[in-house]
């Protein structure tokens, strides 16, 4: 178990690595969140009191679009000089590099989105603060899903033509249960509700999304990778 | 020879489906009376429902063959739920029309964002994602292999969907179709419904010589329910 989460915390770190010295991927995906975030102003009237009820979709959107950016990348990168073939040959595991490569999306996703959720609360005046570590817990759920369905389909779509056009097709309709979750408990929490009997549901169905896709994904990785 | 007795087999089920579809279109549009509250358009539950059971039994089928193709490694597991998922989706759209032309007639519009409809455009979303994706690849054992992962995964999803999009509903209370519909007959028809299609084939069976001549009633429902009881005039 202990090599297992050694090999998966160096492909991150490996992967984090390249990140912070390319700056490519954070890079692409928040500067499209923010012209997302600011085009939106131009859909709906930003100072309503109606934008509230909504900001959970709102939200949502930018952050699977920005994942769609970064996880994209993510198996494609190793294209390059044949890095995927000698991952697969050294001697990690490939649930370990599937691993691996989900946590390091996940922190950097997560990144993308705190800096997203910042500048979306500053342009349309937004009050969560009692609600912030709620939000921050229905984030963190479902990134999770949304990085372990991506970082999956990622490596499913590496070889394909088309890959780009492939993965969003493939993942979105997918992530329809987990993005669903999230919109409904972030929205709620925007207008003040807190956790409780009646968004439970909805936490739940949210960790029980991230626990069967964790599991399958694991399953399955190296059926997609190897083969 | 081999292909000659498949074809045969083939054009002799063709031949029993064609004169099985005859007679039912026949008893459909000519021998029974139109609904009390729907008028003529109930009819399209004799198309609809039956697609639903078909498209859903074959997403499953796809799935027991993905699931069989990834254990044995035989390439006829992959090209049968391959077949199975095209012929599904083909039905899936069936349904989706058949629904959305009763939708603008009952309803007055095309898409009411029912949980029934929602789940089954997710659903049709999901295996058009994975026919499109058995086009991008070429090579055979790897098509079979990331399309039957795809299958899975959309299989699972399926089912996730269906609950929560259920759970949606029911939380976010709003004028729609689905909530009228609970009231009246409680969160679970579909059982219920397919005793209802049986009893309509019999029941179409014995008025067929009945005096009651076809006719439409001006009262419509708004919002009925889309398969609950039809009440033959």
């Amino acid at each position: 178990m202990s090599s297992f989460l050694r090999a998966s915390w160096t492909i991150a770190a490996k992967d984090l690595r390249s990140e912070m010295r390319t700056k490519e991927a954070f890079n692409a995906s928040f500067a499209f969140s923010l012209v997302i975030l600011v085009l939106f102003s131009f859909a709906f009237d930003p100072s309503s009191e109606e934008l509230r009820t909504i900001s959970g979709g709102l939200l949502w959107l930018v952050f699977s679009f920005a994942g769609a950016l970064v996880l994209n990348r993510s198996f494609a990168r190793e294209l390059q000089n044949d890095c995927l073939d000698a991952l697969i040959s050294s001697p990690a595991h490939t649930s370990a590099i599937f691993f691996g490569k989900t946590l390091a999306n996940f922190l950097l996703l997560m990144i993308v989105e705190i800096a997203a959720l910042a500048v979306f609360s500053v342009l349309y005046d937004t009050h969560f603060s009692k609600q912030f570590w709620p939000v921050v817990l229905v984030m963190l759920l479902g990134t999770w899903g949304m990085t372990v369905i991506g970082t999956m389909f990622s490596a499913l779509t590496v070889n394909l033509r088309m890959r780009e056009m492939m993965l969003p097709t493939l993942v979105y309709p997918l992530l329809i249960p987990a993005l669903m979750a999230a919109m409904t408990l972030t929205s709620d929490l925007m207008i003040g509700t807190a956790l409780g009997k009646d968004n439970m549901i909805w936490l739940r169905v949210l960790v029980g999304f991230d626990f069967i896709y964790t599991v399958l994904a694991v399953v399955f990785i190296d059926i997609v990778l190897v083969g | 020879m081999m292909t000659e007795t498949r074809d045969r087999i083939l054009f002799a089920l063709a031949a029993v489906c064609a004169v099985l579809l005859s007679y039912n279109f026949y008893k459909i549009f000519l021998v029974l009376p139109d609904e009390a509250n729907q008028g003529a358009i109930y009819r399209i539950v004799y198309v609809h429902v039956p697609s639903i059971f078909t498209g859903f039994t074959g997403f499953f089928v796809a799935l027991a063959a993905s699931g069989a193709y990834l254990a044995t490694g035989k390439l006829k597991y992959d090209a049968f739920a391959a077949a199975v998922t095209e012929v599904s989706l083909a039905f899936a759209t069936i349904v989706l029309a058949t629904g959305m032309i009763w939708g603008r007639i009952i309803w007055g519009v095309w898409w009411a964002w029912d949980a029934r409809l929602t789940t089954m455009l997710v659903c049709w979303l999901i295996y058009a994602g994975y026919l499109m994706l058995r086009r991008a690849i070429d090579e055979p054992t790897q098509r079979a292999r990331l399309s039957a992962v795809v299958s899975i995964f959309g299989c699972v999803d399926i089912l996730i969907v269906w609950k929560s999009i259920e759970w949606w509903r029911t939380q976010h209370p709003r004028a729609s179709p689905q909530r009228s519909r609970r009231r009246r007959h409680g969160p679970r028809n579909g059982s219920a419904h397919l005793l209802e299609l049986a009893g309509l084939h019999v029941s179409s069976g014995h008025s067929s010589n009945g005096p009651n001549p076809p006719r439409r009633t001006l009262a419509r429902n708004r919002f009925p329910p889309p398969h609950g009881p039809l009440l033959l005039k």
